[in-house]
């Protein structure tokens, strides 16, 4: 089984908050990648070889989110055994409420030129603001409901759930229906969220221009901070004996319940944790990409979650933000060099993974590693003692 | 040697059934069953396959809502309308028929899961095992022979071990009333005889319930034996006199 969510030769220690080398690897890598990028785009010549351009930079700051995203799925699906298939309704949410606080800031440079409104508004020709955008042009209250609004709805939606005992693949299509269902009302323009179009045009966060490459430039090492910060509390709570309970939850819940454990409880608060992380790399992401719409919500989207965490392997937390990247750099590339084969190549993947890797890269490859020097026993590595072991 | 003393008054009911009935689709899985234990007791029901052994435990531990009759713990406390967790945290711990440890999870982890104390998320977050914890769960550990086996997965271990694994979260637990289904199910003859050991010493100072198959099991065990059959129970008093008992002889042999 899978080094951290399932015990290995090494103990129980390897549960503890930095043990493992994958752990270790993602903390400097996000770190580097955190610095790096803003500084070689701001420091080197354009024509260097680690230069980071505008457009990497977009990638890079974009698959950060996504990585957010995914670990904030490998929390409940691979520690908890809580399969979501609506985890992009939380993403979208958490855009949404930072998209809101953007089109607050466009002001008067609006096309119609309307202090008040924001353009779709005045298109559609509403006099005043609807209540539920009020505050969002403060940007501590903004931030505040990015988090909040999704931990919301996944509290009620986890409350009603849970309780009730829905489990396994039912929940799947349950958390499926929920997300189409927002996709539908967020299409309606009576909404108040733009409908078809969406939320567009933004100018400026905090008073940076966002067409501006240093402010990309803060956000990707922003997006890279936040994903630290996630990763390291989701550590913290699968290496808690919180975290041993969901797992004992995943294995076995009717036995935990014996014990006296209220499942119910436990589902509830990781459920209503990963939708807040969820909804922060969706907050992230609206600025960078400059567009938050109701498309957001598709279902096929947040199945796609799903399949970056499976390729980078679940129950690892580090192996989602690795399948993350992995997947979505082989969408960038292919939906550039061959557009209509990219769903075909997405499902060969998941297949793949399925069939040939079910422990995802990060679990098959060191068991790759182990079995070689097996074949060949001389090893004249061995013949060095290597420090600290 | 085992810890959890309970004081036990004389005369105490623990559990009380009184005419208890369950049905799955027509089938009376408990047929109006009465039964009751005593503080302290340890014992022993046996019955053919279908008896509503299991049922039972069901209905005891919350899993399974009985379509009529009481279910009363303590002389009080009626367990019809609580769940698992809730009848749990009461002191009611029970066994399962296949053994079911955290397989993931290192000896060490199941015992520690199943330590008594507060089980709210939030505690659980910020959890740290106290030095007392930590001797009582080597001491259980010990207790049920795996103290080598401390830091392997669970799922690693024999499957004697992980019955017993089982039995020592049921100890770590301290419940006042266990129940334990078919604890010698699949184990060797020398793991059979070590689990009956194991459970007399539970049953000094626990109340005890074991639903059984393996006579030579029960007759290790040495106590008051519950005969069930069809959903209520046939014959009641020590293995000898209920084995001699005419309608027993009939249900088991089918005569």
């Amino acid at each position: 089984m899978p080094v951290n969510a399932h015990g290995n030769a090494q103990g129980p220690m390897s549960m503890r908050l930095l043990s493992s080398t994958g752990s270790k690897l993602t903390v400097f890598g996000l770190l580097a990648l955190a610095l790096m990028v803003p500084l070689t785009h701001a420091l080197l010549p354009a024509s260097s070889p680690f230069y980071a351009s505008a457009y990497t930079m977009g990638l890079v700051g974009k698959y950060l989110c996504y990585a957010l995203l995914a670990l904030s799925v490998d929390l409940i699906w691979g520690f908890c055994g809580i399969l979501s298939l609506g985890h992009g309704a939380f993403f979208a949410l958490g855009g949404y409420a930072m998209g809101m606080h953007l089109m607050r800031q466009i002001g008067e440079r609006g096309v119609y030129g309307n202090a008040n409104l924001p353009d779709f508004m005045v298109f559609l020709d509403w006099k005043e603001l609807p209540w539920y955008w009020y505050g969002f042009d403060n940007f501590g209250f903004a931030m505040l409901m990015v988090a909040a609004v999704p931990g919301l709805l996944a509290f009620v939606f986890g409350w009603l759930t849970f309780r009730s005992r829905v489990t396994g693949v039912y929940l799947s299509i349950i958390s499926q229906a929920m997300t189409f269902a927002m996709l539908l009302a967020f299409f309606r323009n009576d909404m108040g969220f733009g409908g078809n179009n969406g939320l567009t045009d933004f100018k400026e966060l905090l008073g940076y221009n966002l067409q501006s490459d240093g402010t990309r430039a803060g956000l990707v090492a922003a997006s890279a901070m936040a994903l630290l910060g996630g990763y390291l509390l989701c550590r913290f709570i699968v290496a808690s004996k919180f975290g041993r309970v969901l797992v004992a939850i995943r294995d076995a819940e009717s036995r935990t319940r014996f014990l006296g454990y209220r499942v119910e409880m436990y589902k509830l608060v990781v459920f209503v944790v990963s939708a807040m992380l969820a909804g922060i790399a969706g907050a992230l992401f609206v600025p960078q990409v400059g567009i938050i719409n109701p498309g957001e919500f598709s279902p096929a989207n947040s199945i796609e979650i799903v399949i970056w965490v499976a390729v980078g392997g679940r129950g690892y937390l580090h192996g989602a933000i690795l399948g993350a990247f992995a997947v979505n750099y082989t969408k960038t590339y292919f939906t550039g060099a061959l557009p209509e084969a990219w769903l075909f190549i997405l499902g060969g993947m998941f297949i793949a993974v399925t069939l040939f890797m079910p422990k995802g890269i990060v679990g098959t490859v060191p068991d790759v590693l182990k079995w070689r020097p097996k074949r060949k026993p001389a090893q004249p590595l061995a013949a060095h003692p290597v420090p600290g072991e | 040697m085992l810890v959890g003393k309970q004081d036990f008054r004389d005369g105490d009911t623990i559990l009380y059934l009184d005419g208890v009935s369950v049905s799955f689709d027509g089938f009376k899985a408990l047929n109006s069953l009465s039964f009751y234990a005593k503080a302290g007791e340890l014992r022993a029901i046996i019955g053919p396959n279908g008896a509503g052994k299991t049922t039972m435990m069901d209905v005891v531990t919350g899993k399974t809502r009985p379509d009529e009759g009481a279910v009363v713990y303590k002389d009080s406390i009626d367990l019809t309308r609580m769940d698992e967790a809730h009848i749990a945290n009461l002191g009611i711990g029970r066994k399962f028929q296949k053994p079911t440890v955290f397989e993931s999870h290192t000896a060490y982890h199941n015992l520690e899961l199943a330590l008594a104390g507060d089980r709210k998320p939030l505690s659980a977050l910020f959890f740290k095992p106290r030095g007392e914890e930590l001797d009582r769960i080597d001491e259980v550990l010990e207790i049920i022979s795996l103290t080598e086996q401390r830091d392997r997965p669970a799922g690693e271990l024999s499957h004697g071990q992980k019955q017993w694994l089982e039995i020592g979260m049921l100890l770590m637990q301290s419940p006042e009333l266990l129940l334990v289904d078919e604890p010698a199910a699949g184990m060797t003859d020398a793991e059979t005889e070590q689990t009956a050991i194991l459970l007399k010493e539970i049953a000094k100072d626990h109340s005890v319930v074991v639903v059984e198959h393996d006579m030579e099991f029960v007759r290790a065990l040495d106590t008051r034996v519950t005969v069930l059959h069809e959903g209520s129970v046939l014959a009641e008093g020590s293995l000898d006199n209920v084995q001699n008992d005419e309608r027993v002889i009939e249900v088991y042999l089918g005569r």
